[in-house]
């Protein structure tokens, strides 16, 4: 019997219909075939949005762009883990699959997130290189190459907030902009041109929010999907804000 | 005086780039984007981006880069445009470099260079294997910048409608819609930039984000803007196949030395090298493409007699696979399962890039007065075959001249009448109606269903080689599912965050701009680039040294067809041949 042997996979999500109604969960069967994974999963819902109780409902919602793991739109919660949906094979893992929005943002509807907050805390920490302009000045200094590597391994950070969903510090109990913004100052000054506001950005960190709201529990970096030394930058960030804080208090 | 008031759609690295230069030129940018601009799909670029920084001791010449993308473009390129790009290269990436892009450096910390396909001399910047994310990102720290001094607004999840014009036809403004509160709005604007990337979706499986579904250019292509050389649609040799989309396997891994083979009679048969001795694994993507093709399909010696040959690495060392590819080794890792620094890779074509797109002239405006286009979704820069690493470049250089464009346009454009409330009015409620009409829709057509049969019967028919009969016969097909489309039925009649509605719309687009890409494919009775047909195996330059423009016919959705003349002065048309090294006529 064909149809008895047809693999399935359970999903069980949670859903919700806008920021202020509750939550609610509907379970999902998606044929199973290999390499799916869960956004392809999702997808495969759209295409019939049925529950596996046989009840019409609506497409799930859900963010995702690039499916390689690179744009970091599609990060939710999978069995309880903060991470992206793209990259979460269904052959690993454990069934029924459920899914949630990463609660540490506002809901917008279903696994669709308001992740703004982010993008503002790059604000403040000054998140840029302050070039004159786009015009041609001159060659640009020479870097050394290890730092230049340092630079290349944070500066993979795609702003998905699985850090900031693991991190027990980010959420309404607290001020903390999060692992992911903070580690980002430490690009910028690392680069030759960037390390002339550094001081500007480690003041930034000092203040409410900033560096000392990290509780070091060094979650972030295990979840971190593009494996970023996120603590190793934390603890180079926290000596260089306690020194630039020693500094400030001779200098005044 | 007022300041200028720009409106940008879509921030990926042409829209952030013009969205700079009118900062610098003293606009505002009203910056519209389906999703934050750092999720831009111009962070999926992998390999590299080219320019002449000749620091490998091999006498690289701008001519020469020059040169290569003319020739690799099959000469369809416009070369006052192309020469324009490749002068300005090394200027940007000295501006990327100051603006912190982590570009991967040698021992002395300069800049390395890696070789891509088409081109001899090691002319590739690169950072790792994501230099377009670490380019994206750099534009987008610049503008957040921008957007602190108050020159920038950013409307983010915000999804372009369509243009709105005063009566003498002159673009002066947009409706959009804000994706989560379902809220469409007009907006006014001096002048209107779509920098809004590739069809890619238009295909279904292809290796573009799934943002990537021309629905944009379609809207301005059916409000009277041309589309130039729409049928040239790049396939990019190397990519993973998967159900849910076709990922990119870089064109960087064949330039650090990657190559591509499969078995025949029991050994290994490297087929690039044998066919294309001058170049070998490092031919241009069309070519490639078809070879891979040619060997899976018609001699059907794909691995285990699947349409896969191997892509492999694994006889380079692996501290140097991981420091030059890193990031892409990974992915293949994590969604294969295997290690290609052990086992060699399974690959095959997948659809990949537009060459064509909304037509421009040299300063980027459409034929649309106040509107412009810039980056994948205008037709400017690669002719009939992009060479790899030239996109991120054109993407980014063509900012640099749309956007300066956009201001003088403001100032100096012969714009007519000033759009009245009574018209924003009008315009938004127009779309609006039209929203509400989805939302009502209750036939029997899912609308991802009719996607997936729009993508296959693209994929057929409109990819690496094309027959006129089946072209015709695709064109019908598309024609009905445009006629399906009415037939949809909604499921979600809300109006918070309805993704679905939304997509109804987009959809209707994508099979607009389908039957704009058949057409053209089926006018060109010749072989040029990606556009291949063994019914017509040579390039023709005497009828088809030509832009293709299509227009669209409002009355049957049609899309009509004619030529025009472009600037090939400056490199005569050649034989395109890469088995043997590029020799120009002097």
């Amino acid at each position: 019997m064909a149809d008895q042997n047809k693999k399935t996979v359970t999903f069980i999500i949670e859903r919700q219909d806008s920021p202020t109604s509750a939550p609610y969960t509907e379970e999902f069967e998606v044929a199973y075939r290999p390499a799916l994974n869960v956004v392809a999963a999702l997808m495969e819902i759209q295409k019939n949005p049925v529950t596996k109780s046989g009840k019409k409902t609506t497409p799930v919602v859900w963010e995702c762009n690039c499916l390689e793991k690179v744009c970091g739109a599609c990060m939710m919660v999978i069995n309880g883990k903060a991470r992206q949906a793209c990259a979460a094979l269904i052959d690993q893992l454990q069934q029924p699959i459920r899914l949630a929005p990463a609660r540490t943002f506002p809901v917008i509807r279903d696994l669709l997130i308001d992740r703004a907050v982010m993008f503002e805390s790059l604000k403040r920490i000054q998140g840029w290189v302050n070039v004159d302009g786009t015009w041609e000045v001159k060659d640009a200094p020479i870097q050394n190459p290890y730092t230049a590597q340092t630079a290349y391994e944070i500066s993979h950070c795609m702003t998905c907030g699985c850090c900031m969903e693991a991190c027990p510090n980010v959420g309404p109990q607290s001020d903390f902009i999060g692992p992911a913004p903070t580690v980002q100052a430490h690009l910028f000054n690392l680069h030759p041109l960037g390390k002339f506001d550094k001081e500007t950005r480690l003041n930034a960190l000092m203040e409410k929010g900033g560096i000392t709201s990290c509780g070091n529990s060094q979650n972030c970096v295990e979840a971190c999907p593009k494996s970023i030394k996120l603590t190793t930058y934390l603890a180079q960030l926290n000596r260089d804000v306690n020194k630039q804080a020693i500094k400030n208090i001779f200098n005044n | 005086m007022a300041k200028k008031k720009i409106i940008v759609v879509g921030g990926g690295l042409s829209g952030l780039m013009a969205t700079m230069k009118i900062c610098e030129a003293g606009g505002e940018v009203d910056l519209f984007s389906y999703c934050p601009v750092k999720r831009s799909h111009s962070l999926c670029a992998q390999g590299g981006i080219n320019a002449c920084m000749n620091t490998k001791g091999e006498n690289d010449s701008i001519w020469e880069h020059f040169d290569d993308t003319v020739y690799g473009g099959d000469f369809l390129a416009d070369q006052g445009a192309v020469k324009g790009m490749v002068e300005a290269a090394p200027k940007l990436i000295k501006m990327f470099d100051r603006m912190g892009v982590p570009f991967t450096r040698t021992a002395e910390g300069v800049l390395d260079l890696r070789n891509f396909g088409g081109q001899k001399n090691k002319r590739t910047c690169f950072a790792g294997s994501t230099t377009g994310q670490q380019l994206l990102y750099a534009l987008d720290e610049q503008v957040r910048k921008w957007e602190v001094n108050g020159a920038v607004k950013k409307y983010e999840f915000w999804e372009f409608i369509k243009v709105i014009k005063n009566k003498e036809g002159v673009c002066r403004g947009i409706v959009a819609q804000n994706m989560n509160s379902m809220e469409i709005k007009a907006f006014r604007a001096d002048t209107t930039i779509l920098a809004t990337g590739g069809p890619g979706m238009v295909f279904g499986r292809c290796t573009a984000s799934t943002i990537c579904n021309g629905s944009a250019v379609s809207a301005v292509y059916q409000q009277g803007a041309y589309l130039g050389n729409i049928e040239f649609i790049q396939i990019h040799p190397t990519a993973i196949p998967g159900t849910d989309k076709n990922r990119l396997m870089s064109e960087a891994c064949r330039g650090e030395g990657g190559r591509v083979w499969t078995y025949k009679d029991g050994q290994p048969w490297y087929f690039l090298e044998e066919m294309y001795p001058a170049y070998g694994n490092l031919v241009p993507r069309d070519v490639a493409s078809r070879a891979i093709y040619d060997v899976c399909v018609n001699q059907g010696l794909g691995v285990n007699g699947e349409n896969r040959v191997y892509l492999d690495l694994s006889h380079i060392d692996g501290h140097y696979l991981e420091r030059k590819l890193g990031g892409i080794l990974e992915m293949y890792s994590e969604f294969v399962g295997d290690d290609p620094r052990k086992v060699p890779m399974q690959i095959y074509p997948s659809v990949h890039y537009s060459m064509g797109g909304i037509w421009v002239d040299a300063k980027h405006n459409t034929n649309i007065p106040g509107l412009m286009a810039s980056g994948e979704c205008d037709y400017q820069y690669h002719g009939a075959n992009r060479l790899g690493a030239n996109s991120l470049l054109s993407a980014a250089y063509s900012g640099t001249v749309s956007g300066p464009e956009a201001m003088r346009w403001a100032k100096e454009g012969d714009r007519g009448s000033e759009l009245t409330d009574e018209d924003l009015a009008k315009a938004q409620q127009a779309c609006v109606d039209e929203f509400e009409a989805i939302l009502k829709m209750d036939g029997e057509e899912n609308a991802h269903e009719l996607h997936h049969e729009l993508g296959d019967v693209m994929n057929k028919y409109v990819t690496i080689v094309r027959v006129n009969k089946e072209l015709d016969y695709c064109y019908d097909e598309v024609k009905k599912i445009l006629k399906r489309w009415d037939n949809i039925g909604v499921s979600d009649k809300g109006h918070w965050a309805n993704q679905e509605a939304m997509f109804v719309r987009q959809l209707r687009n994508m099979i607009v701009y389908a039957m704009a890409v058949t057409k053209a494919a089926r006018m060109r009775d010749e072989s040029r680039g990606a556009h291949y047909k063994p019914e017509f195996p040579e390039r023709d330059d005497e009828r088809f040294l030509k832009t293709t423009i299509v227009e669209f016919d409002a009355a049957t959705s049609d899309a009509k067809i004619s030529y025009i003349d472009f600037d090939h002065s400056q490199i005569k048309p050649r034989p395109r041949n890469y088995a043997v090294a590029k020799k120009e006529d002097k």
